[in-house]
């Protein structure tokens, strides 16, 4: 062929067919459309609409009515926010911490706090009753000790709820803003330190206002988490902290007013869509994938503008602040210049990190004893030995059956999501078009609506398909939740990949599926292996979405665990929550094992 | 404890081991006020763990740091007084230039309006009046470096020490801001210690240079001390080019030396008091000191085969295969009508016996 025809014929080729390139990103952008988009959308029309499909405001006038769905909104939304609060505050120290020590330290701190990731939610919850309990283990220390004479009441109302919740969320906040400190430039404080900053203003005025972007990152995550959120009220709070996913439950589950549901999950929506919107004004989404300030581009608001001035100052007093501190006590005790100086803030930052890993880890564990206790209740210490509820476990097939089926229920959504995903996260790294980041957003936003709007809509959804009581369903179900994940984790590796090597394989004469085969897919494995994990545990760790769509037909593991749960708390529990322990140990070390031979190849 | 020899920086025996690694094994070095001080050597040879021990960015496990007469072994960074300019900046990016550069003077209390003044005198003396007002990643890389100069002169630091603050530029902009950062000491008169392992720009810039290897002080001299009168095979090597040729010592009389070198070569060169006959040492002779002259008219004298001939621009190399297979090069001016060698040819290279420096074989 000569070099005439050729460029004759590249040039026509290559703009008609630009969006077939982008091929491997449909599926998952299909896929999320049927599954979740349009369900949602279908529930939004569930509730304008009345039972003879004629459109009515009916549940919303009713919504509004009285001002008890209004007061539920109010408690959730004040529930989320000191939910948010409190755990920040509680990760800013050890995400510090984690983005400060040495490599081979931070790897073995941050199991500890992936630690409530890896255990079971229900697990968790149960745990806390265990321990907060009116004969829990806090209140048996707290009385041996003789602090107090007569039990706290510390659960069933919104301590209990807090410290659960804050419990559950506060690994994401301590990821995400682990995420921007690590992208801080070390020098910086340094650089600080040599014009005459002490630690304290350099902490203060450079290090905190670089960080800030992951701690409203972390904030937003929390904030929308904690809104959907009724496994932790449900099972650690009073009557005065329900909030609104119950609410919703109570209406599909007990009334059967799928309407009036839908109604209360726009209710829930919207005020997602809200926050977030706030959030974009005041911030910026841009903050979200973990960027610190803004590049120069988009003034800011007048509200931001305020809010910048103010925290300037703010920043600006806390610095000065703080440096009169350390100079008043240093005119106590004078550093000396010949030997070196005792690192105090440093020792600090140590143990407030290390009591935020106690809180985060050792919960868990409390579980292992109880489950062995001969009483037929949870109570703190347990009393004698006995292998009874084991036995009651692996005596009716209700329990391994259920096992069984959440697990194989997890491998195959957690194959479809990858299937879905990976190729979507290629897609989204290597090219460039118009509408990507809008299409990053669509396929990550499973991830932040509610689950239970998810649920609702897919139980909507499914009883028109048929598919109400199927695995199928759940299993897509799942995948929904999971994509988002899948997503954002191989993205990540990704973006760390060097396409060098793809290219050096393609000169050699490899093809592109070769490439792929033998060059690509071998050297991601790790972090693959990581998604998986990841699409895994959300899968094998979900009640929401199994509640709804298993229709009663049957169950899962969280589902049998919070049948049981809301009937009595007994030490069944406690046994299954031991299993699953192990279980979920077993899978994270073989995962941890995999990852870690892959790095050394 | 005071130190009232007049010296800027001293330090004495200041040791740093990260586990079992020895990165900084007892440094000496002094440095006079107004002097630029550059510490050159290879990667992993101790000298930015030095310049951070002199920071107080690391604490040393022992010796001592003296710095404008006090000691300053483990006061903190902020308490030294000192500047620094780092590689990649360093720069605030949640702040404009303004508040960069206001940031020493606010850490110092001085007020507004003397911030604004002493700002707008360091951005003119960097010749970049009119950033203020934008942020770091507004301007490029050779402008951000002379935000960091000016970030230091502002507040008039005991000693600038600055960690390659060049190394991410491309090579013009390096010359040129080497040639900048050398008027700014010249006309600031400001204390420097200046960090790199690049040899070349070492020798643009320094008063002294204090040449490091292996987590020690090699050698410290001036530019031309080192370039000229290398006292160990390392700085002979590291600095410019050079012909190294093992040999043995013959005689060692007043002013010069006899040498013995392969294929039965008879060299003379610099006398060298600390050898003696039958040590083993190896002779340095610099490309440029290398002619090709006639058979028998040169002191030093060995006759080869010419393998290679490069023209890198201003300057072209000979490299000539020695009888015994090893390496000779010369290098010349440039000319446009060639050396008129070419490779195959014998020809005899020759050079005087005070440019040949006799070194130790360690």
């Amino acid at each position: 062929m000569s070099a005439d025809t050729d460029s004759a014929v590249a040039p026509a080729r290559r703009p008609r067919w630009t969006w077939l390139r982008d091929w491997p990103l449909y599926p998952a952008v299909l896929f999320l459309g049927l599954f979740f988009l349009y369900p949602t959308v279908l529930l939004l029309g569930l509730s304008v609409t009345d039972d003879a499909d004629a459109l009515t405001t009916q549940h919303y006038a009713h919504l509004f009515r009285s001002d008890l769905y209004v007061r539920v909104l109010g408690i959730t939304l004040e529930v989320a926010l000191w939910t948010t609060v409190l755990s920040l505050i509680a990760a800013y120290p050890i995400a510090y911490l984690l983005a400060t020590v040495r490599n081979s330290t931070r790897n073995t701190l941050i199991i500890w706090v992936l630690m409530p990731f890896w255990t079971s939610f229900l697990v968790r919850t149960f745990a806390w009753m265990v321990l907060l309990g009116r004969s829990g283990a806090v209140n048996d220390l707290l009385i041996a000790l003789g602090i107090v004479e007569f039990p706290l009441r510390m659960i069933y109302n919104f301590a209990g709820v807090m410290v659960g919740m804050v419990h559950a969320l506060m690994p994401l906040a301590v990821l995400t803003i682990l995420s921007v400190m690590e992208g801080i430039d070390a020098n910086l404080s340094k650089a600080a330190a040599t014009m005459g900053a002490r630690p304290s203003q350099a902490f203060w005025r450079i290090y905190l206002p670089l960080s800030l972007p992951g701690v409203a990152a972390g904030g937003l995550l929390i904030f929308i988490t904690a809104l959907g959120f009724f496994i932790t009220p449900a099972l650690l709070g009073g009557r005065k902290e329900t909030m609104i996913v119950q609410v919703i439950i109570f209406q599909i589950h007990e009334v059967l007013n799928w309407g009036f549901a839908g109604a209360i999950s726009m209710l829930l929506l919207v005020t997602a869509l809200l926050i977030f919107f706030l959030y974009d004004r005041l911030l910026g989404l841009s903050t979200l994938s973990g960027q610190s300030a803004p590049a120069g581009g988009r003034r800011p608001s007048a509200i931001g503008r305020l809010g910048g001035a103010a925290g300037r100052l703010f920043i600006a007093a806390m610095g000065n602040l703080c440096a009169f501190v350390g100079r008043t006590l240093e005119r106590i005790r004078r550093p000396r210049a010949d030997r070196p100086r005792r690192r105090v803030g440093r020792a600090l930052v140590w143990i407030a990190g290390v009591l935020v890993l106690v809180f985060l880890a050792v919960p868990a564990f409390f579980v292992i004893p109880v489950s062995f206790t001969q009483e037929s209740f949870l109570n703190w210490p347990p009393v004698g030995f006995s292998l009874k509820w084991y036995q009651r476990i692996l005596g009716t097939g209700l329990w391994g059956e259920a096992a069984l089926r959440s697990f194989v229920v997890a491998i195959s959504s957690a194959f479809l999501a990858m299937l879905l995903g990976v190729p979507a996260a290629f897609v989204l790294v290597r090219r460039s078009f118009f509408g990507k980041a809008a299409l990053f957003g669509f396929l990550v936003s499973p991830a932040i609506t509610p689950h239970i709007i998810i649920a609702v809509a897919l139980f909507f959804l499914y009883s028109r398909m048929g598919l109400v009581g199927t695995t199928t369903g759940l299993v897509l179900g799942h995948a929904v939740l999971a994509i988002p994940y899948v997503v954002v984790t191989t993205m990540a590796i990704v973006k760390g990949y060097d396409t060098h090597l793809d290219h050096a394989a393609w000169t050699l004469g490899a093809t592109r599926v070769r490439t792929l085969w033998h060059i690509t897919l071998p050297i991601l494995r790790g972090g693959l292996i990581a998604a998986f994990m990841f699409a895994f545990i959300i899968s094998f760790d979900e009640l929401t979405i199994a509640l709804f769509v298993t229709g009663g037909a049957f169950t899962t593991l969280p589902k049998a665990m919070w049948d049981d749960a809301i009937l009595q708390v007994s030490p069944t529990l406690a046994a299954v929550a031991t299993l699953l322990l192990l279980f979920m140990s077993a899978v994270i070390l073989t995962s941890e094992f995999l990852r870690r031979r892959s790095q050394v190849k | 404890m005071s130190d009232d020899t007049g010296y800027k920086l001293r330090t004495r025996g200041v040791r740093k081991t990260y586990g079992p690694v020895v990165a900084l094994a007892g440094a000496d070095l002094e440095m006079r006020e107004g002097e630029f001080l550059t510490l050159l050597g290879p990667s992993g040879s101790g000298k930015t763990t030095l310049l951070m021990a002199i920071a107080g960015l690391n604490d040393p496990d022992g010796g001592e740091i003296w710095i404008d007469g006090k000691l300053a072994t483990y006061t903190p960074p902020h308490d030294r007084g000192l500047g620094m300019v780092f590689q990649n900046y360093a720069l605030f990016p949640h702040m404009t230039i303004f508040e960069n550069i206001a940031f020493p003077l606010r850490m110092r209390k001085r007020d507004a309006g003397t911030i604004r003044k002493e700002v707008a005198r360091v951005l003119d003396i960097v010749q970049l009046p009119d950033v203020a007002s934008r942020y770091p990643r507004e301007l490029s890389g050779g402008q951000q470096q002379r935000i960091a100069l000016a970030r230091c002169f502002v507040y008039q630091p005991a000693i600038i020490l600055m960690d390659e603050p060049l190394g991410a530029l491309d090579k013009k902009l390096r010359d040129t801001l080497q040639r900048e950062v050398k008027h700014l000491h010249q006309n600031l008169g400001i204390t420097v210690l200046y960090v790199t392992h690049d040899q070349e720009e070492a020798m643009v810039m320094s008063d002294r240079i204090c040449l490091m290897n292996d987590a020690r002080i090699e050698q410290v001299g001036t530019p031309q001390e080192l370039y000229f009168q290398p006292n160990s095979v390392f700085a002979a090597d590291f600095l410019g080019e050079s012909n190294l040729l093992p040999a043995t010592v013959i005689e060692s009389r007043d002013g010069e030396i006899v040498l013995q070198a392969a294929g039965g070569l008879t060299v003379h060169g610099q006398a060298n008091a600390a050898l003696s006959r039958g040590d083993r040492v190896r002779f340095m002779v610099r490309p440029e000191s290398v002619k090709t002259v006639a058979a028998g008219t040169a002191r030093n004298e060995v006759q080869g085969v010419i393998k290679e001939v490069i023209m890198s621009g201003q300057i072209t190399k000979c490299f000539m295969e020695l009888p015994d297979g090893s390496e000779m090069v010369s290098s010349r001016l440039t000319v446009e009508s060639g050396t008129g060698l070419a490779p195959g040819r014998p020809v005899h290279f020759g050079w005087s016996a005070e440019h040949t420096v006799v070194l130790p074989d360690r």
